[in-house]
């Protein structure tokens, strides 16, 4: 079996174009959360889908009600006005996660659903979900990619600005609220978009990993979007191949694929720095 | 013509009072030196000023039409991460986004702007060198720029040649000068140099958690409190005249 006889099947260009999306979607959200230090908010509010995805289950109404909802408010309490709130960002995710887990757990326990461990490993770590998309989820996920570029594309200047010193961009009259909310509903709504892909507990390297590669070699913040966007749509690429081509889980082969690149560029960075201090001499 | 007025302002943290009953009005073409010991409350009244921080109590507003984003600010301190992949020039020229009202990109004016700023500070050749890679006064001057960049009308600048080499402290003295006199910016600044707020002050504000002093230089001058906050500074001044 070859690569382009996976390229005509239409479940394969469906997992394709929707892994593709939501890591480039991650992507642009990773370089300005990891540049706010939120780099754990992935595993935080996956955890929160996660324990809706459970309640869900027990009251047997479509995950995506309740999911969506609940874990975009999780996100927007969490990022909006984390300067002013008591609860400091970092132990605020760890609160919420932890609890929607242990909550999760417990409903799962309680009203068995089928095969609680598999149902449990399934959400952790990804399904083979991705495989078996409809065209609804396919279009859901192009019409709302289109609208995070856009929003990248037309606020950059302003997220930058928000990123890079948010006091400065309030006192000279930027409506950092408004950006931040919006910022935190899309990286709600991609979290739910990516549990289908890898799961609760791989998320965060969605996020991060993107981001963090560019970061070892590139300065700018033009620069590291552009590259981490790029990177991220490689990686996620090469894993649904070669998750295919193996039979190995779509999630956690994304995930290696990410790692791959990450060590890659921190090589090139090396590289980089060794070759500037020869011609320094 | 007033641009910021305060009445019987209180400002701090938490309901914890800083500096209280502080009243007094910024106008237009000011030069205005705000002095004080360390800890007495001028960042946070600068703060307070550009609304990062809430009044305990009393009035601030802004009149004759100012608008938050005609402000240019220079913050003492900024939380910015140590390893932020940032270029020069787009900190500087994030300052000229407030102009921009809802126009998404940068025009050509923006860039001319932003350029003419970083020349005036010595930044070109830096121009496209890592932010976080600068020195302290390095990264001092790139901010400064962007708060050029940021007004035509009202600049805050919160202890502005802390950390700058002697050479570059003149010359930002003389070009603050200069956007006062000639291209009428009103400037508030915050500063521990006495003698360069005697030299170019218009008016003084002493803060001291109650106000000790408000009103033009010579007036300060002829004050006990004026006299002895600058005894030391003119003996030093003296000295070396001798
Ligand atoms: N974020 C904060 N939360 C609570 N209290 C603060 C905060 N920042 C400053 N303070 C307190 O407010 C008082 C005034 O601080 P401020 O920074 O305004 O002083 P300053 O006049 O600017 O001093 P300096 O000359 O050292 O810059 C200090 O006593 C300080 O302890
Ligand atoms: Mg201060």
């Amino acid at each position: 079996m070859t690569i382009s006889y996976f390229l005509q099947q239409l479940y394969v260009q469906r997992a394709l174009i929707v892994s593709v999306l939501v890591a480039l979607c991650a992507a642009l959200l990773g370089v300005s959360l990891v540049l706010r230090r939120y780099s754990l908010i992935g595993d935080g509010l996956s955890h929160v889908t996660f324990g809706t995805m459970a309640v869900a289950a027990v009251l047997g109404v479509t995950e995506m009600y309740i999911s969506m909802p609940v874990t975009v408010g999780a996100s927007i309490l969490l990022l909006r006005g984390s300067t002013k709130s008591k609860l400091k960002g970092d132990a605020a995710i760890a609160l919420i996660s932890v609890s929607s887990l242990a909550i999760a757990y417990l409903l799962f326990s309680k009203f068995p659903t089928g095969n609680v461990s598999a149902d449990v490993c399934k959400t952790l770590f990804g399904s083979s979900s991705i495989m078996t998309l409809r065209p609804e989820d396919v279009k859901t996920s192009v019409i709302f990619t289109a609208f995070v570029l856009l929003f990248f594309v037309f606020f950059y200047n302003r997220i930058f600005a928000i990123t890079f010193d948010e006091p400065f961009a309030r006192a000279t009259g930027c409506h950092t609220t408004v950006y931040n909310i919006l910022l935190a509903a899309i990286t709600g709504i991609v979290i739910v978009l990516s549990m289908k892909m890898v799961g609760a507990l791989l998320i965060t390297a969605l996020i991060v990993f993107p981001a963090l590669s560019a970061m070892r070699v590139f300065k700018s913040f033009r620069t590291v979007t552009i590259c981490s966007s790029i990177t991220s749509v490689i990686g996620a690429g090469a894993g649904v191949f070669f998750s295919l081509l193996t039979g190995l889980p779509v999630g956690s082969s994304i995930v290696a694929a990410d790692l791959l690149i990450f060590l890659l560029f921190l090589l090139i960075s090396v590289i980089c720095s060794l070759i500037g201090r020869t011609t320094q001499k | 013509m007033k641009l910021i007025s305060c009445k019987d302002l209180s400002i701090g943290y938490d309901n914890h009072v800083v500096a209280s009953d502080l009243s007094f009005d910024i106008c237009d073409g000011d030069y205005l030196c705000i002095i004080g010991e360390n800890g007495a409350g001028k960042s946070t009244l600068m703060k307070t000023l550009l609304g990062l921080q809430k009044p305990i109590s009393g009035e601030l507003s802004y009149e004759n039409g100012l608008h938050q984003n005609e402000i240019g600010y220079l913050p003492q301190q900024t939380d910015i991460q140590r390893d932020f992949p940032a270029s020069v020039k787009e900190v500087v020229l994030s300052g000229c986004l407030n102009a921009r009202k809802f126009r998404p990109f940068f025009s050509k004016s923006d860039r001319k702007r932003c350029q003419e700023s970083m020349d005036l500070l010595g930044l070109t050749d830096l121009k496209h060198s890592c932010y976080r890679e600068l020195s302290g006064g390095q990264q001092q001057r790139v901010l400064l720029a962007r708060a050029l960049c940021a007004t035509k009308k009202l600049l805050i600048l919160d202890e502005p040649v802390a950390g700058l080499d002697p050479i570059v402290t003149t010359e930002m003295y003389a070009m603050i000068e200069r956007l006062n006199k000639e291209e009428a910016v009103t400037v508030v600044m915050v500063t521990h140099d006495v003698s360069a707020s005697l030299q170019y002050a218009s008016k003084i504000l002493h803060v001291s958690h109650h106000p000790l002093f408000f009103g033009t230089k010579e007036e300060y001058l002829n004050t006990k409190i004026g006299q002895a906050f600058l005894g030391l500074s003119m003996a030093q001044e003296g000295d070396g005249k001798q």
